[in-house]
């Protein structure tokens, strides 16, 4: 390896008492990409945020070029050339491209902003890494493949020559992501060094030229790509070996779910267009799709908080025109929402409130909340669901993202829903808990639950479902059998191949 | 220096907050009583003279408690499911002015049994009126009602005042722009001879029993708490917000009303623009310092009393001008919202 | 008919409407820039009370006019300092410690003024600033008087709504403002202080309340009496959502806004008493309200208005 340009040396981070970074040291040549591979929870991100300046270290330093980075100072790094590219992009959506690109770069007090220099200056960027934008477009009307060019565009623009990026595909389509990673090797190529964020095996191993895993804030592992195997690799992540549950063989039974032709509308936008599909007790379906496509609005068609505009849905036999989430929790709808945090649960509230919130009716006489019936369910969930770290008294915020997701799923499972509305349920969770979340999945379709099951994960839809739909711009395509399922097959259905066949089709 | 949320709140911390919020309001203040050359201790035990030093007083202060523990109330309510109602000066007096004008108009030979009643309801319901405005602004064009129910305060005022100095004026008040006075029979009766204090008071103590035990107990008290926490949330688990928000808006702008009502029947008797002496503002400060608890506002609506009527006689015997009350609730807001951030978080290195 | 015309056609009344519009023009450009950053400032009722009560008795005491205009300003920064301390260090509701900034900013005021001034039959009075012609321009017919004869702070207010816009849309720093205003997170990760900007912008913004307010005492009116804001900081407020958060749109705003101010005073005199006065002192109120309707959904608002700050938490 040829002299490094950045080193991390022996960092150590500590927040309250967890220990999110313990002697971690790393390393990076000139032209390099490294990969950064570890579960959530595992300190990445916590390194690079020090790296970029916005936490200050415990202990340990930061050398670029052999020169110390004074810690908790994002201009300095800037300046020392480390440019970062935001999982949740740090973009403003009202300012042109423009504005987002060449915010903070000129003196503050600086009497004028210089626009026609920098509009030149990054066109000739945009130019050199074929990263095509346009410098006047508002932000917000990007889509979100631009949106992540314009953030890369930022660090370019700043002048970096180490790029960090914190998990760059977990917003792209397959297809974004190959383009994406074909850019990122030539800007290797051109004597740029990377780092990136990642858990995902296949893209490690297909554009890192190195790896470095960490778990519980410590640092594992290295290796070279070619000297390693995704087994390997996912051994050194985890810790352990942690076996997903696998799928049982099973007969579907009867359809309890149907929809035809089901439009929504809202806020003046076509958010699903005339979707088919159903649901049958005792089967997984799986709608597979990159977040953004009208996933979050065929959850909230089925969980009651959104209303259709067209198309016919049957439940159980019978048509429904506007479903409610109190009949949807009445028919036995179970939902487990996208965001535990945001929509799942009120974390101000305690267990007991949240166990019952939106089956107030069971535990209600006379406007009068049942409290000791409603404690009573909240410690049956925790017992039969294992939820640590609190009572039913406790509040529901300190909790643990696996423990909230077990709570979830234990107030709709327990009493045996009919439909299993999961959507995106593992998102977030370390591997023992999204082991966990599947057992229990399963466990449902095992009783005869008719599975919906909406997720971005590959590896997820092809474990659980035995029957698979991409959504793409509010479309469903055709269902496939899991059997017929691969990587390759979902990445093009993902990209909306089908739709293209149905149009040769005509 | 960083916050950090801290994990578990004690119950004696929470209980301890206002106390030393208030403390910290007190000492701040002192600051301006010395610049203003008296000395400080004489000066507030001169207020705690001012407002139970004798019968009169103590009586006096439990009256002009009433309606800031209404108010208060009516803020306290709107807040915890995050309706920001900032209009209970406005509500009271539309509560007041349908209460003259019902009064003077067509209940006054209706007995006391009956008539009692219903101007207290048609006051709560004219307060509502208000409130509903801006809550339908805020449902339909996503208008913060912050800045509409302040403006309505404005506009409340000068309708008031336009009425009581044309069709409603008193003809008897030597030109003085008043409303007609209620009739005799609709004034609320005496829980003391000889003195001011009025059952509004007792009307305002079951109330907010009564609340705390919706809050507390009930689907609605629940539902309403989940919406304001996490609205997103809320809707998701099947809440139905904008039900949930007029209900929260009738008892807010109700209560409000009620507090125009019950100064208007027992206290005053008429209507004038000097009714209120910022009670609807005051509110906020006594639902704050109370932490939104029903409980809490009656002792919050005391505390408040104590310091505008105290002052009143501290002020003439010391020569301090009685803004110094104002400018106590004031910082007494202020330091309580300090001081309950300090519950919530500690600070780090 | 023709009295409307009349009105209209009188220079009076668009020199009144300029004398209306300033303290509106300073205090929703304050407002606006505090909002621009992503910081509700509610505190501007009170604020623009203190500025007022303080620059007159600054002047009162002996100093001249700017003098006064200046302690105002500054008396606003510290009360923007202390708003700022709330919402941006312990990140509190914006809302509520807004009004507490007016509660206490409004009763300290008239605290230090009765502590000041004793009680007198007659409020004690200063001689405010005069109007003052701009050679040339003031000669022309009609528009010279009408808009050419105005008290310096007018023209200061004007000169620094230009001034606003420039420095919001064309310079490094304005960009910086508007970044922390949409999303601080983006700010901070191009190394720019999102704390720094907010507490800056609410401590200049507080200032040019003070302003505002101070121009009622030293300008429009030569006394000062309680209450005498009447609502004018919350009109601001609705005055920044209806100019769509635009320095250049809150002159005009605020100019609109004061010439209907304007407008009916005149027609109150004409119509005598025939309609109740109250009925058109109410009409800014509604027109803020109005304004409020129309604009909030069309309006581009900030993206992190109203939403604290904290390092590392998203």
């Amino acid at each position: 390896m040829n002299k490094p340009v950045l080193d991390i040396i022996r960092v150590s981070k500590r927040f309250g008492s967890t220990l999110a970074n313990d002697d971690i040291s790393l390393s990076l040549g000139k032209g390099e990409i490294v990969a950064l591979l570890g579960e959530n929870g595992a300190g990445k991100t916590t390194l690079m945020s020090i790296l970029f300046g916005h936490y200050v270290p415990d202990t340990g330093r930061v050398l670029i070029d052999g020169q110390q980075l004074p810690p908790g100072k994002p201009r300095a790094a800037i300046r020392a050339g480390i440019g970062m590219v935001h999982q949740h992009f740090a973009l403003a959506p009202n300012l042109t491209v423009l504005d987002n690109v060449t915010t903070g770069t000129e003196s503050l007090w600086s009497p004028r902003s210089r626009r026609l220099e920098a509009r030149t200056k990054l066109m000739a960027i945009s130019q050199r890494f074929g990263l095509k934008v346009d410098p006047d477009a508002r932000l917000g009307d990007l889509s979100v493949g631009e949106q992540q060019r314009v953030e890369i565009l930022k660090a370019l623009y700043n002048e970096a020559r180490i790029l960090v990026l914190d998990e760059p595909t977990a917003v792209l389509t397959q297809i974004e992501s190959e383009r994406l990673f074909t850019t990122l090797k030539d800007m290797a190529a051109q004597g740029l060094s990377l780092i990136f964020i990642s858990h995902k095996l296949d893209e490690v191993m297909s554009a890192a030229d190195r790896v470095v895993v960490l778990r519980g804030g410590r640092h594992v592992a290295e290796r070279r790509t070619t000297e390693t195997t995704k087994a390997e690799l996912a051994e050194l992540m985890v810790g352990r070996t942690v076996t997903r549950p696998v799928r049982a063989p099973s007969t579907p039974g009867e359809r309890v779910l149907e929809a035809v032709g089901v439009s929504v509308r809202a806020g003046g936008v076509d958010r699903l267009k005339s979707v088919d599909f159903h649901l049958c007790a005792g089967e997984v379906l799986g709608i597979i799709g990159v977040s953004g496509n009208g996933q979050a609005t065929l959850a909230q068609l089925l969980s009651g908080t959104l209303a259709k505009s067209g198309g016919d849905i049957r439940l159980f036999g019978k048509e429904v025109n506007r479903l409610s989430v109190e009949d949807a929790v009445a028919a036995g709808i179970g939902r487990i929402p996208e965001d535990r945090n945001r929509e799942g649960a009120i974390g101000e509230m305690t267990i007991w409130e949240n166990a019952i919130l939106e089956r107030l009716g069971s535990f209600a006489s006379r406007g009068l909340v049942d409290r000791k019936a409603a404690i009573a369910f909240a410690q049956t969930i925790i017992d039969q669901f294992d939820v640590r770290g609190g009572t039913p008294t406790s509040r529901t915020r300190l909790l643990s993202g696996g423990n909230m997701q077990k709570l979830i799923l234990g107030r709709n499972l327990i009493n045996r829903p009919r439909i299993l509305l999961a959507a995106q349920p593992a998102r977030g969770l370390d591997e023992g808990a999204v082991a966990a979340v599947h057992e229990r999945i399963l466990d449902a379709r095992r009783q005869g639950a008719a599975v919906l099951l909406i997720s971005e994960d590959l590896d997820e839809v092809m474990a659980l479902a035995d029957r698979i739909q991409a959504i793409v711009g509010g479309r469903l395509s055709p269902p496939i059998g899991s059997e017929e399922a691969s990587a390759r097959r979902l990445g093009l259905m993902m990209a909306g191949e089908w739709m293209q066949e149905a149009a040769h089709a005509v | 220096m960083r916050f950090e949320r801290r994990e578990h709140r004690s119950v004696a911390l929470v209980i301890a907050t206002p106390l030393i919020a208030i403390a910290s309001a007190l000492a701040i203040a002192g600051v301006l009583i010395v610049i203003a050359g008296a000395p400080v201790l004489e000066a507030y035990w001169r207020i705690l003279q001012g407002a139970f030093g004798s019968r009169l007083a103590a009586t006096e202060t439990l009256t002009r408690a009433t309606p800031l523990i209404l108010t208060g109330l009516a803020a306290a309510v709107a807040f915890r499911a995050r309706l920001w109602n900032i209009g209970a000066e406005g509500q009271l007096y539309f509560g007041a002015i349908t209460v003259a004008w019902a009064s003077s108009r067509f209940l006054g030979d209706m007995p006391s049994i009956l008539q009692i009643p219903l101007l207290l309801m048609l006051g709560a319901l004219a307060g509502m009126a208000l409130l509903l405005v801006p809550l339908w602004m805020r449902l339909r064009f996503s208008v913060d009602e912050v800045v509409t129910t302040l403006l309505l305060n404005f506009v409340a005022v000068l309708i008031v005042s336009m009425l009581i100095d044309t069709v409603l004026k008193d003809p008897m008040a030597f030109g003085w722009p008043q409303s007609q006075p209620v009739a005799d029979a609709a004034m609320l009766p005496k829980i003391l001879a000889r003195s001011r204090l009025h059952i509004g008071l007792l009307i305002a103590v079951v109330l907010a029993l009564v609340l705390a035990f919706v809050e507390a107990r009930t689907v609605f008290g629940l539902q309403s708490r989940a919406a304001g926490l996490n609205p997103q949330g809320a809707a998701y688990a099947g809440v139905p917000l904008k039900r949930t928000l007029v209900i929260v808006a009738c008892i807010s702008g109700g209560l409000a009303g009620l507090a125009g009502a019950v100064e208007v029947m027992g206290v005053q008797g008429y209507v004038t623009t000097e009714l209120s002496r910022g009670y609807g503002y005051s509110g906020i400060v006594v639902a704050m310092l109370a932490n939104l608890n029903p409980f809490g506002v009656v002792l919050a609506g005391l505390f408040t009393a104590t310091m505008f009527v105290g002052a009143d006689g501290m002020s003439r015997s010391l020569g301090i001008p009685s803004y110094i009350a104002d400018v106590i609730v004031a910082l007494s807001l202020l330091t309580m919202l300090i001081a309950v951030f300090f519950t919530q978080y500690r600070i780090r290195r | 008919m023709s009295a409307v015309f009349d009105i209209l056609a009188s220079a009076g009344l668009w020199a009144a409407v300029f004398r209306i519009a300033t303290p509106l023009i300073l205090g929703t450009l304050g407002a606006l820039l505090c909002e621009r950053a992503g910081v509700l400032n509610l505190g501007i009722e009170g604020i623009m009370t203190f500025g007022a009560m303080i620059g007159w008795l600054t002047v009162y005491n002996g100093a001249d006019l700017w003098t006064g205009f200046l302690v105002a300003a500054l008396a606003g920064g510290l009360f923007g300092l202390l708003h700022a301390g709330l919402t941006v260090t312990l990140g509190l509701s914006q809302h509520v410690a807004g009004l507490g900034v007016t509660l206490f900013a409004a009763s300290f005021s008239y605290y230090v003024f009765r502590l000041a001034v004793p009680v007198a039959g007659t409020p004690p009075t200063i001689t405010p600033f005069q109007p003052i012609a701009i050679p040339g321009l003031s000669d022309l017919p009609f528009v010279g008087p009408a808009f050419f004869v105005q008290t310096p702070p007018t023209y200061v207010a004007i000169l620094l709504a230009l001034v606003l816009a420039y420095l919001i849309f064309r310079t490094p720093l304005g960009l910086a403002i508007r970044m922390t205003g949409e999303n601080p997170h983006a700010a901070e990760a191009q190394g720019i202080n999102p704390m720094a900007v907010r507490y800056g912008a609410v401590i200049a913004g507080s200032a040019l309340m003070g302003m505002a307010g101070a121009f009622l005492t030293l300008s429009a009116f030569n006394s000062f009496f309680p209450t005498m804001v009447q609502g004018r900081g919350w009109i601001c407020i609705a005055l920044v959502v209806f100019s769509s958060w635009r320095p250049e749109r809150a002159l005009l705003g605020a100019l609109l806004f004061a010439f209907f101010d304007g407008f009916q005073l005149r027609l109150q005199t004409v119509l005598g008493g025939a309609v109740p006065y109250q009925l058109f002192l109410m009409i800014p109120y509604v027109l803020s309200i109005a304004a409020l309707a129309l604009m909030a959904r069309r309006a581009r608002v900030p993206q992190a208005l109203m939403q604290p700050y904290r390092r590392g938490e998203r």
